[in-house]
């Protein structure tokens, strides 16, 4: 598995992304800016309860270019939330358009509502 | 700056504080302070032929955004939807942090920036505006006899 951070004993340092998260009866939506980021750039995935959002920003700059203002210090993105388990991490939408992500994360589909067993001793 | 009460995301908290630093941190003051908790985020740049601006400025319609160079002063201006829904009993927004509303920002441009050569190109949520700088500026080496 690649170590996203970059080199193992280096913390580079990363662009937390600003996300919208909502949740409504059936599930989460979470909006996030990347921009920056193509496509092909942005890596997307679910490790344990953990949803990973990290991408790569790929401006093309000129020759000799010299920053002599910078707002955007790096060119990593990464965010990570903890999901809880009525939460269906196998069937997550993602859309991703202009440097805006936008994920559905359903709830698991099972209707019956959970039983609770009860043992007496 | 608006806090919240009840913060939910500590990192994220974490990252409003720093945007919160004073801007007399910034030892590139500018009268027009150094937004950086604006939207959108700038970096400015230069090679000897063009200075490059680069507007972080995700979901917008390229054909919305107002690009007006006045006096060697450009100002990026536009409006970013809303599309967080009203919090209610059936939904709960959890996080709110992405920027929506009108903005602008103002980017003084060097004297010698050409305002008759000014390409501006909108990609993967990137502004970026490239302005030429005149001829006669190119750096000439001048010979000391």
């Amino acid at each position: 598995m690649n170590n996203t951070q970059g080199e193992r004993g280096t913390d580079e340092a990363v662009l937390m992304p600003a996300v919208d998260v909502v949740e409504d009866a059936s599930g989460i939506s979470l909006v996030a800016d990347l921009p920056g980021v193509a496509k092909d750039a942005l890596r997307l995935h679910v490790e344990a309860d953990q949803l990973i959002i990290e991408g790569v920003l790929g401006l093309e700059v000129p020759d000799g270019l010299q920053l002599t203002h910078q707002e955007v210090p790096t060119m990593r993105y990464r965010r990570v939330f903890t999901l809880s388990n009525e939460l269906d991490p196998e069937r997550v939408s993602a859309a991703f358009e202009q440097g805006v992500l936008r994920l559905r994360i359903p709830r698991v589909q099972q209707a019956q509502p959970r039983r609770i067993r009860i043992d007496v001793g | 700056m608006v806090w919240n009460v009840y913060p939910r995301d500590l990192m994220a908290e974490l990252e409003r504080l720093q945007r919160g630093y004073p801007q007399s941190l910034d030892h590139n003051a500018s009268i027009r302070g150094s937004g950086r908790s604006r939207y959108p985020a700038l970096n400015v740049g230069g090679t000897p032929e063009s200075v490059e601006i680069y507007a972080f400025a995700p979901g917008l319609d390229p054909a919305r955004i107002e690009l007006l160079l006045d006096r060697g002063v450009l100002t990026i201006a536009g409006e970013r939807p809303d599309d967080l829904p009203r919090d209610d009993a059936r939904t709960a927004v959890h996080i709110g942090e992405r920027f929506a509303g009108r903005f602008r920002r103002v980017v003084n441009l060097p004297e010698d920036a050409d305002p008759e050569s000014v390409a501006a190109s909108y990609r993967d949520g990137v502004l970026h505006i490239s302005v030429q700088r005149r001829v006669a500026s190119a750096p000439r080496r001048i010979n000391v006899t």
